[in-house]
Formats: C-alpha cells, structure tokens, sequence
C-alpha cells in the first residue's frame, strides 16, 4: 500500500505540492491527470524517493520514504518507475538493458537474469529485438523496453510517468495496450497521462491535480461523466 | 651525394632517447588520468562553489607554463630535501599538469551523460557508485577518449622539456647529436619521425575504438 500524507513540495519559490494526500491499495490503478505545471510528475519521483519533500510524509507497505534511515536503493526495486523519456542505456543492448539491474542490483546469475529478461522483453512484445540497441528502434519500442526493464525488478508497484506524451500518435496505442495488460494482471500502479481514453478505461479511480491541489478523486464514471469541481470541468472541457 | 656521421650507435643513443620520453609519458599520463578521473568526479560532485579551491589550484597547473612548473617544482623538492631523482620529480610535475586536464575532460564526460538517464538507472535500485561504474563510466568514456587521445598526445611532445632537469629524453638526445655532428635538420627530421612513430599507434587507438563503439550509439 502507498500511503501519502500531506506532502509539500517546492522548487525555489514555487511550491508545486501543496499537500496531497492519496492512498493507493494494492492492485488499484490510479491515473492522474491535470495541465502542466499542476504537480503531477513530481508527485511520482517523491514516491520513490527520486525528489525529496518539504513536509508531509510517503510510506510504502510502512516503510518512510523520506526517512534518513530508509534504503532507498532497496525500497526502489519494490517501485518501478517508467519516465516520458524512455532512457535507454544506449551502450547496452535491449537484452542488456533489461538484464543489468536484475543482476547487478538483485545479484542475479547470467543466465537468470537473462531468463527473467527474455521473458519481460517477450511480454512486452520486444522478444525478436533482444541484440539490437535501442537507438535502432522506435520511441513506442523503446518505452516498452523500458517498461519491461522495470518490470524484470520484479517491482510490487509501477508509476509511469507521462509514457506516451513522447511518442508519434501512432506508437501511443502499443504503449498503452502494454499499460492495459499490466493493469489486467493485477499490479498497482500510478499512471500519470493525457489520455483521458486510456484513463477512463483502466483506472479503479482517477485524480485531478490542479496547481500542486488533487482537486479531486474519484472513479473514472463519476470523474469524467460528472465532474463536481469547476477546475476538473473546465480540464475536461478543454481537452475533448 | 648524401654522407652523414650518424652512426648505428647514434641512432640505439637516439632510442634510448626515445625509451625515456615514453616512460615519462606513460607515467605522467597513467597517473594524471587516475588523478583526473578521480578529481573530476569529485569537480563534478561537490559542483562549481563547493570545488572552487580544487579549481582553483588545478587552473593554476593549466596556467603556469609546464617549463616554470618543472624549474620550481625541481627548486621546491631540493628545498625540501625530498632528494628525488629529476625522473620522479618530472614524472610528479607532469602527473599534476596531466591530472589539471584530464579532470576537465572527465568532469566534462559526466556532464555528457543525461540525467535522465542517470535517473533511470538510480529508479532500477542503482546505487550512486553502480550508476557510475555501469552507465556513466562507458557512456563518458565515449564522449572524453577524442580529447583524452589529444592530452596524451600533447603530453609526448610538452614531455621534452624535462630536458631542463638534465634528462636525456628525444629531444635533448637529438641536441646532443646536434651539437657533435653539426647536422640540425637531419637530425631533427629523425627526431620528428620518431616522434610521429610512437605517437601513430595512440592516435590510431582512439580512431579504432571510437570506430568499434559507434555502431551502439
């Protein structure tokens, strides 16, 4: 379970969390959306530790992220994070990209590791791209190699971040469709989007951030067919 | 129509010669680029503000030139009684004016590599020392090993002013010959050679690898 309480983020002058508070369970698909600028990507990195907070507090399955005593690097391959830029490592192969962490972070023999990535690579569709290097492939295979690069921690949460506002229109839908069956398959995950489609579809709840506020939360239905606060309308409004 | 005095022995003299400007080349440069990688990173880890006196004293050593460096680093290990022979303390002088470059070289290698990318890497469970080791070390390597090739080179010719601690390297090795033959320009043309001959296969290095890397990138 991910627990947020009250946290408070700024840089600089600008405070871009002004207190958010969210509960996700496991296996619950939360989506959030919102314009830019409203807080919703900086919320992902706090999650994991990636950005430090001001105040308030993260918490995953009790553990505090923020706390001195935490290990993050440990805490972070329970938490699998998934960037707008995919990141590639371009000096590694797909197959090594996928199998670096698992080994060198997990400890993980060879052979395993390369077990456990031709079958993440496979799953995400990438099983006949394992020697090619990623610059040789398309943004949408490229972000689902990342996908399957964080999935081959073996991660009990995803957050993805903005994974297809990069992309050519035409390579959001392989994206997503890997995004679908990962909600399908049970895993917890935060998906940060512009894809109101998407998010209708696969969310359990779905939260609108405004200016560093989660206006409000609330299952897809009721979120998109019935906003109640004027930001959310106006958002929905502006993006159909 | 062609006669010089320049002997078989000449030439093992001039060798020997040769022999001295690679140890001290190897030397200065292995030990510069451990110090430079290792200043570099932490140029790069402490930022502009926190590093300015490492800066500070590393652009000094980029600054002075190396022929002042050699004369009063020589000065300052007989005033401290270190009794070093003039190979260490050329190899001492020319490690720290190696070592002012290379950190910039290392420090502009890390800046290279993307912080997204870094992210990436530290969101898998990467600690700060894997990130380095497996993802910025060989994707810097890349970007620095043209201007790393350049100071190693510079390094070879700039190495001939360890002349004036009295070590008989090529060039002083050539004077030498100079001055009891009377023959400058031959001489010096096969000084020159020799100096392109051991220069060839480094320059050489950085094009093969460069060629074996860029098919990845």
């Amino acid at each position: 379970m991910i627990e947020i309480e009250n946290v408070r983020k700024s840089f600089g002058q600008l405070e871009v969390l002004k207190g958010i508070n969210l509960t996700v369970k496991k296996g619950e698909v939360v989506t959030v959306i919102g314009g830019s600028g409203s807080g919703k990507s900086t919320l992902l990195t706090c999650i994991n530790g990636l950005e430090p907070i001001a105040s308030g507090k993260v918490m995953i399955d009790g553990t505090d992220v923020h706390a001195k005593s935490t290990d993050l690097n440990k805490l972070r391959q329970k938490v699998g994070i998934v960037f707008q830029q995919w990141n590639a490592f371009p000096h590694l192969t797909v197959l090594e990209n996928v199998m670096l962490a698992p080994r060198k972070v997990l400890g993980m023999s060879k052979q395993k590791a390369e077990e456990i990535a031709v079958k993440q690579l496979t799953h995400v569709g990438l099983g006949e791209k394992l020697s090619v290097y990623p610059n040789r492939m398309s943004g949408g295979q490229q972000q689902r190699m990342a996908i399957a690069r964080a999935l081959a921690m073996s991660p009990e949460y995803m957050l993805f971040d903005e994974v297809t506002s990069a992309l050519d229109p035409m390579l959001v839908g392989e994206v997503l469709d890997t995004l679908r069956m990962l909600a399908s398959e049970g895993m917890t995950m935060i998906c940060v989007t512009h894809e109101m489609k998407f998010a209708r579809e696969v969310s359990d709840r779905v939260a609108f951030f405004h200016q560093g506020v989660m206006a409000e939360i609330a299952a897809p239905e009721q979120l998109f067919d019935a906003p109640e606060h004027a930001e959310t309308k106006k958002f929905l409004a502006a993006t159909h | 129509m062609f006669n010089t005095a320049l002997s078989w022995s000449d030439l093992v003299f001039l060798a020997h010669g040769a022999g001295m400007t690679l140890a001290v080349t190897a030397v200065s440069v292995a030990a510069g680029t451990v110090l430079g990688v290792l200043f570099g990173v932490i140029r790069f880890q402490l930022g502009p503000y926190w590093a300015a006196p490492l800066t500070f004293v590393l652009d000094v050593f980029r600054s002075v030139p190396l022929l002042i460096q050699l004369v009063l680093g020589n000065a300052l290990q007989s005033i401290m009684k270190l009794g070093w022979p003039p190979f260490t303390t050329s190899c001492v002088v020319l490690s720290l004016y190696t070592a002012a470059y290379c950190t910039e070289i290392v420090r502009g290698g890390i800046d290279s590599v993307p912080t997204t990318t870094r992210r990436a890497a530290r969101s898998l469970g990467m600690s700060w020392f894997q990130d380095m080791r497996y993802i910025v070390a060989p994707l810097a390597i890349r970007v620095s090993l043209p201007s790393w090739i350049g100071l190693t080179l510079g390094v070879m010719k700039d190495s001939a002013l360890v002349l004036w601690l009295g070590l008989i390297e090529l060039l002083r090795a050539s004077q030498i010959l100079v001055t009891r033959l009377q023959e400058p320009l031959f001489i010096l043309l096969i000084c020159g050679a020799i100096y392109f001959i051991i220069s060839l296969p480094i320059a050489r290095l950085g094009g093969y690898l460069e060629k074996r890397w860029s098919p990845n990138d």
